[in-house]
């Protein structure tokens, strides 16, 4: 096992300048990769080096697998860290790296293939004694509805292909399915050139929970908590916290067995999440799905465990295994994280790209602020439009939200829309300051209340 | 009263800064009218004050006002620099990878300086994990400086060689 000295990182924005202060405090050299749009960025500066690998538009630079490992190469480093979003899932770049003898820092090719196909890691999921939702895939009409009589309404159509809420439908009357069933499939197809669909239960009310893992690489597992995303929009999340409110005990403790228990059945290597459907009504959870790669919301879990995340992913890379063992994770109190994007909640939430003429971030003991975002700094409309995470720590869900609530208020921005209006208001909520809402909650606070309340 | 270049830079940094697209200050003799970049139907600003102008303060005035479009009162500075470099054009690397001078080692290289090149003449390769990708002049001339060397990664826009238009 070849030693670190240098890695590449082939992604932008806040994560870039995360990554390269655990690599700085780790003595190791950073070359960031930039797109021509990136090359004056806050993270271009940050880096030991930078490298141009294309034009602005993502699928010319950030998204090239050749070009990445090329630079990689050519620029002697050993290493290459993906972030989240970009090539950091797809099979192609960990598989070239192999190929190539450069340490790709995450799992294996064949692990993110594993978890990149829905319906294969659902029947990982079954394996591993996991829940899933009720359901499954289907190939033919009839077979849908003898599935659905089995599940009863509300349905899910799903794609494949599908993620993120984009390639799914849903069917609230058995008469529906068969049309919609068709109408899904040619549009997965047409979306994601894979036709193929499954169908689900609803879940009417749902939280979303998720495991945070480590793996080896060789069957040992551990699990650093679990995570609360269920405040989301469109299914973009907005707000993420740890603990997840209002589990008891027993539940928390079977949820986080049942995500270690999926990744050892991948002999999963490095950092990855395992999301899981709390349905709130029928008290049960479900695997969703598994994120193979460091997550945006991240630091709530490194804010009450004290363990850096991506210093773990590097060492297990780098073949030093996993350095934890289940007892060392101690979760101390409660952290809670609000995303800043460059996005108008007048404007329901549309981008707002542009340059941020004056930035005031917080800051604190219990405050920390991942961002790229500086005074002068410029938004490219190539990208998307995340600007900052703001985490707030406490000893008790109440103490780290009301500090959140404060580094909230205290920070300016000038120059471009963002959501921070939106995140006061959430924040000051009643629902939420009450723990546990469902992934139904920003729809109804962004409604209008008719008459009849 | 008289502005000097610090002032009118300083002027349009507050301006930037505000919420305002336009400002329109008048001392003494001195009248100076700003406008943001993307304003619309605007008038080229001008810095109409003699001792200003003559201190060569409008790039300075212009430069930090929203660089994401040319902001008018740049122009003239930028046409005197284009001017003078009018004649070199930059041939920049289409893509990262590493360059080659020659089709293969040890043959002769595409082109050298003083080399004279059609837009199609190719002029080096750019190797992208093993894939072989040809670069050409893209303009015609003649070849006066060779920045890039043989066999070493190139960023994407990096200049490779430069060509004399007018030969």
């Amino acid at each position: 096992v070849a030693a670190i000295r240098r890695i590449l990182i082939a992604n932008r924005g806040e994560i870039a300048a995360r990554i390269i202060r655990t690599c700085r405090a780790l003595g190791i050299e950073t070359v960031l990769a930039t797109s021509a749009a990136d090359r004056d960025s806050m993270p271009a500066r940050l880096a030991d080096r930078t490298v141009c690998i294309g034009p602005p538009r993502s699928a010319d630079s950030y998204l090239k697998i050749e070009t990445i490992v090329h630079a990689a190469l050519g620029v002697g480093a050993q290493a290459i860290h993906p972030g989240y979003g970009f090539l950091s899932e797809r099979a192609g770049l960990a598989r070239l790296c192999e190929e190539q003898g450069v340490t790709f820092i995450g799992p294996t090719a064949a692990q993110i293939e594993a978890v990149g196909d829905k319906l294969r890691a659902r029947a990982e999921a079954q394996a591993a004694d996991v829940p899933v939702v009720p359901g499954g895939a289907v190939d033919s009409a009839e077979a849908a509805v003898t599935l659905a009589e089995q599940i009863g309404p509300p349905f899910l159509v799903k794609a494949v292909g599908g993620g993120g809420g984009r390639g799914m439908k849903r069917v609230d009357r058995l008469e529906e399915l068969p049309h919609a069933l068709e109408l899904a499939s040619s549009e997965a197809g047409a979306a994601f050139g894979d036709a193929r669909v499954y169908l689900e239960r609803y879940v009417t009310r749902g939280r979303h929970v998720e495991v945070q893992v480590l793996g080896d690489g060789e069957g040992r597992v551990i699990h650093l908590g679990e995570r609360d995303c269920s405040v989301q929009r469109r299914y973009q999340k907005l707000i993420e916290e740890t603990p997840a409110p209002g589990l008891t005990g027993e539940f928390r403790g079977r949820i986080l067995e049942a995500g270690v228990r999926f990744a050892r059945r991948l002999d999963y290597r490095g950092a990855g999440t395992v999301e899981f459907l709390v349905d709130v009504e029928r008290d049960a959870f479900y695997f969703l799905e598994m994120n193979a790669r460091i997550q945006v919301e991240h630091p709530v879990t490194e804010a009450v465990t004290g363990v850096d995340l991506v210093a773990e992913q590097i060492a297990i890379a780098a073949g030093a295994g996993l350095r934890l063992q289940q007892e060392d994770i101690r979760p101390r109190g409660a952290a809670i994280e609000c995303r800043v994007n460059a996005e108008d909640p007048a404007r329901d939430f549309q981008p707002s790209p542009g340059r941020v003429s004056e930035v005031s971030w917080p800051s604190g003991p219990d405050i920390r602020v991942d961002t790229h975002i500086g005074s002068g700094s410029r938004i490219p409309p190539f990208y998307d439009s995340l600007m900052a995470k703001i985490i707030a720590h406490g000893p008790d869900r109440a103490a780290a939200l009301e500090r959140l609530r404060e580094a909230v208020a205290a920070t300016r921005i000038a120059g471009v829309a963002t959501n921070l209006p939106f995140h006061a208001r959430v924040l000051a909520d009643a629902e939420f300051q009450a723990g546990a809402v469902d992934t139904g909650f920003v729809a109804r606070l962004l409604t209008p209340r008719n008459s009849h309340g | 009263v008289t502005l000097t270049a610090k002032d009118v830079a300083e002027i349009t940094r507050l301006l930037e800064e505000s919420s305002f697209d336009e400002l329109y200050l008048e001392l003494d003799g001195v009248k100076l009218s700003l406008r943001r970049g993307g304003a619309s139907s605007a008038p080229s600003p001008v810095a109409r004050q003699s001792s200003v102008a003559e201190a060569g303060s409008a790039p300075a005035a212009s430069a930090p006002a929203a660089p994401s479009v040319t902001p008018p009162a740049a122009r003239p500075a930028e046409r005197a620099v284009a001017a003078s470099d009018a004649d070199i054009h930059d041939v920049a690397a289409p893509l990262l990878g590493t360059f080659y001078r020659a089709p293969k080692p040890g043959a002769p290289p595409f082109v050298e300086v003083g080399s004279q090149v059609e837009e199609e003449t190719i002029i080096g390769i750019i190797e992208v994990m093993k894939l072989m990708n040809t670069v050409r002049a893209g303009v015609r001339g003649r070849v006066t400086e060779i920045l890039a060397r043989d066999g070493v990664l190139v960023e994407y826009g990096e200049t490779l060689l430069r060509v004399s238009k007018t030969g």
